[in-house]
């Protein structure tokens, strides 16, 4: 297995004398489906921002394909196929669906530095752009701005824009948080059809979500994990249950 | 050899003076800034209301110069709050441009304002009759106001950083800094403490603005003229710190007056060089948080 | 909720749509009628019209770094200075030659500008306010300071311009001049224009709506923000060639703070980020400061100062943006 997507070694994150992130060590397999939960406060949006290079770790070591990649900033790790969506909506507001998927394309092909032609005249940026939102069911949106969607379409969005970089690792913070529960049906079903060759970490609180579509689950707990196994190991753990699933079910 | 050592202690001396000025008057626009987020370019115009209400209630009505001050500070709280209600507060974390264009009109409005009401000329400065002239210190003689300045900064300073170390009100002035939706979350009325911050802020301004009058000299264009100067201490201090902006104004003040001294010519090009310089090294300020 | 897969021909109109927006409009070229007509209607006023032709290409230059890549920008007047004085110190030392002057005008500013961004664009916010203040107030001092080139505060004297391509001569009417500007200001108009079309423009507009998106989707930022800056400098660097070319003078105020919060002023009139707020806001404000600030500058500064927190309050996004919301409530309807 050398093929492995992503790793962290002994990854550990310090705010002052906080350790948000201790020792973190996590393999993420090529293609796989693992979902990363804890309660509010285990450091899991750390995590995230470790791994994809919004956050410097203090200490520890981050692979990508085997390459070490822990110096390199965001857009080179972005570059090499290591996406992520955001817990809070993070889109161009003003613009339209079609036009913040194109604006993701362009940058992954190179073309957003390109001062002297028309953005209508990268027809093929913008065809690939069309394809992803039909996709993903958004197609009837295209040249709506997002303001005018519904917060759960704005989810499908971001998905899209992620989707849009051709990710090698996909990295979905959270991605039905606020959704309402009529709405999260489509966004389950949209990672579900998800290509197989991406690698997707999700953090979720939804447990239903969890446990539908991870193949593996890691607990993190107070910023150092806990446990790590299938959804039947992870629901069968009494220190899961106890930290957890627990609290989890309000 | 003694006239540099004179030079350098004449230096120390005004820096520090100027320094005072500068840090009552530029505190208040650095805790706006980290507090409530908004870039209050109408700050200065606090500074500059506060020197004009004092020379002028001074002048008029020969109010004795303590009662004066008092009054001015009184005066321009009073408008500040009245301000912050009506229109600072709807601009609180919002678009910076937003910001920037409504203070630079209020400063305009307010440079028409004190030309219209006290005429284009410089108002005369005169400080009472037991600050006036020079003090013998032991070693050398020093201008008598200029003395009471640094002294009575030094007072105000340490009672604003006593009082925001030790009161309740200081207390969640600091939380809020730090961390304003936890502020919300454990009960501070934010609302109310953004308007008695700007008001403390302005009154502090007035204060510097009034006690200045003799450096900063009162003329129409001073909010426009000495923006600039408050603008550096409060990047150069660090955004939304407290005692940052008062390192900052000692460097401003002292390095500021020690280059007019040595190449007067220049005017202020070598404190803008050195700003430049120190924020390539501290983008964030010598104090700001990362 | 069911999302029906829309039609072919639906995919086809949206895509045509969506990349047929760079086109030009009928409405495009209302200025530039304008402009013409306005030669025939004031014949006297026509210094006063090269003069705002000159300055909607500075309000354009401020555009493109404040209404698209969103950098707040309160010392612009730094590049419009430098270009005024390259031309200007040029055509006094004996080259006045006044498309090579522009030329170099540009390149002068623009060298400025990627200096100065490269230090200042690391910061945000209030820092960089401050830094464009203070990259134009220490222009402002060497100016002053050097006047063995620049006349310093008496101002720049003696530039002799010569005719334009060898035949046309800049007469004391100002008809050479006003077509000059125009023809400038033009190219300069289509320079912006293209610019904020490409996909160039369309991600700083990304930048300018959410920076950290831009990061996360692998956009180089800081570069596309120095690029921007600095080619906003080239065009105020010419605006301000311009503007000392038909005044055949330079004085200390091309560089000074008023010039640089006026243009901001100019622009939100007529709105920001809309490509024609500088056509309207910058007539409006220019032809209203010759009509009343002469009179009484006092009265000027009350009234401007009060116009823009009204502004601000109430009419957002300026005339431009006005017009556009009563058009959209009137096709809602």
């Amino acid at each position: 297995m050398s093929a492995t997507g992503l790793q962290t070694i002994a990854l550990c994150k310090n705010f002052g004398a906080l350790k948000v992130s201790n020792n973190i060590d996590f393999r993420l397999q090529a293609g796989a489906r693992h979902a990363l939960i804890g309660p509010n406060g285990a450091g899991k949006t750390t995590f995230v921002n470790l791994v994809t290079g919004v956050l410097r770790p203090s200490s520890g070591q981050l692979l990508l394909d085997g390459d070490d990649i822990t110096a390199l900033p965001q857009a080179q790790r972005v570059k090499r196929g290591l996406v992520r969506t955001f817990q809070i909506t993070a889109l161009f507001r003003k613009l339209c669906v079609l036009e913040n998927v194109v604006l993701a394309i362009s940058e992954r092909d190179g073309i957003g530095g390109d001062f002297l032609r028309p953005a209508g005249w990268h027809r093929a940026a913008i065809e690939e752009a069309y394809d992803i939102l039909e996709v993903m069911g958004l197609a009837e949106d295209a040249l709506r701005p997002i303001t005018e969607l519904a917060y759960g379409r704005q989810r499908m969005v971001e998905i899209a824009l992620a989707l849009a970089l051709k990710p090698s690792v996909l990295l979905l913070d959270e991605p039905a948080a606020g959704v309402p529960e009529s709405e999260s049906v489509t966004i389950i079903e949209a990672i579900e059809r998800l290509p197989e060759r991406i690698a997707v970490l999700f953090i979720e609180h939804d447990m239903e979500l969890v446990f539908r579509v991870a193949q593996r689950i890691t607990v993190l707990v107070q910023g150092a994990v806990l446990v790590e196994g299938t959804p039947a190991e992870i629901a069968a753990d009494p220190r899961v249950r106890e930290v957890y699933l627990g609290e989890g079910r309000h | 050899m003694a006239d540099i050592f004179s030079s350098i202690i004449s230096v120390g001396f005004h820096g520090l003076a100027l320094a005072m000025v500068l840090y009552l008057i530029s505190v208040g626009l650095s805790v706006t800034m980290g507090l409530m987020g908004f870039i209050n370019l109408a700050h200065g115009a606090f500074a500059m209301l506060g020197g004009y209400l004092m020379t002028w209630l001074m002048s008029r009505y020969d109010v004795p110069f303590g009662l004066a001050l008092a009054g001015a500070v009184i005066g321009v709280v009073l408008i500040s709050v009245i301000l912050e209600r009506l229109l600072y507060r709807r601009f609180y974390g919002g678009d910076e441009l937003d910001q920037v264009l409504m203070t630079m009109g209020l400063i305009f409005i307010t440079i028409a304002s004190v030309t219209y009401i006290w005429g284009p000329v410089t108002q005369p400065m005169r400080p009472p009759a037991a600050l006036s002239g020079q003090i013998d210190l032991g070693f050398r003689s020093f201008p008598t106001y200029r003395t009471f300045l640094i002294v009575c900064g030094a007072i105000l300073v340490t009672l604003l950083w006593l009082a925001l170390e030790r009161t309740r009100f200081g207390a969640q002035v600091r939380a809020a800094v730090d961390n304003l939706r936890m502020a919300q979350t454990i009960g501070i009325n934010t609302s109310r403490l953004f308007a008695a911050t700007f008001a403390l802020g302005s009154g502090l301004a007035a204060l510097g603005g009034g006690l200045g009058a003799e450096i900063l000299p009162i003329t129409t264009f001073y909010a426009l003229e000495n923006l600039v100067y408050f603008l550096i201490v409060v990047a150069v201090g660090g955004l939304g710190s407290i005692r940052g902006p008062f390192v900052a104004a000692l460097l401003v003040g002292i390095s500021d007056t020690a280059f007019k001294y040595i190449a007067p010519e220049f005017g202020a090009f070598f404190i803008y060089a050195l700003t430049m310089v120190l924020l390539l090294w501290f983008p964030r300020g010598l104090f700001g948080r990362t | 909720m069911s999302h029906l897969t829309p039609s072919a021909d639906r995919r086809a109109a949206d895509i045509a749509a969506f990349s047929r927006r760079h086109r030009f409009h009928w409405f495009e070229a209302l200025p530039w009628l304008i402009a013409v007509a306005a030669y025939f209607m004031f014949p006297n006023y026509l210094a006063l019209g090269s003069q705002i032709l000159a300055i909607i290409l500075f309000a354009l230059s401020v555009d493109l770094v404040l209404g698209y890549a969103g950098i707040v920008t309160l010392g612009h007047a730094a590049f419009f200075g430098v270009g005024a004085y390259t031309a200007g110190i040029l055509a006094a030392n004996g080259w006045g030659e006044p498309i090579s002057g522009l030329l170099a005008a540009a390149v002068a500013a623009a060298c400025i500008g990627l200096a100065s961004g490269w230090i200042i664009l690391r910061t945000t916010g209030l820092t960089l306010l401050m830094q464009t203040l203070v990259v134009a107030a220490m222009l402002y001092e060497l100016a002053n300071k050097a006047y063995r080139f620049t006349g310093g505060a008496d101002g720049l004297q003696g530039m002799s311009v010569w005719p334009i391509f060898g035949t046309f001569r800049f007469d004391m009417f100002g008809n050479t001049a006003y077509f000059y500007c125009l023809v400038v200001l033009f190219f300069g108009w289509l320079v912006v224009r293209n610019t904020v079309n490409s996909s160039f423009g369309r991600s700083l507009t990304g930048i300018r709506e959410n920076v950290g998106r831009m990061h996360a989707i692998g956009a180089p930022v800081a570069q596309r923000r120095l690029v921007v800056y600095a080619l906003s400098a080239a065009l105020a660097g010419i605006a301000g060639a311009l503007t000392a070319q038909t005044a055949q003078f330079v004085g200390l105020n091309v560089l000074n703070l008023e010039r640089s919060g006026t243009i901001l002023v100019m622009l939100i009139i007529g709105g920001i980020g809309r490509l024609y707020g500088a056509f309207i806001g910058v007539p409006l404000y220019m032809i209203a400061q010759d009509r009343f600030a002469e009179a009484d500058p006092t009265y000027w500064y009350f009234w401007i100062g009060l116009a823009m927190v009204f502004i601000v309050v109430f009419l957002r996004g300026g005339i431009f943006g006005v017009v556009e919301r009563l058009l959209a409530r009137s096709r809602k309807q």
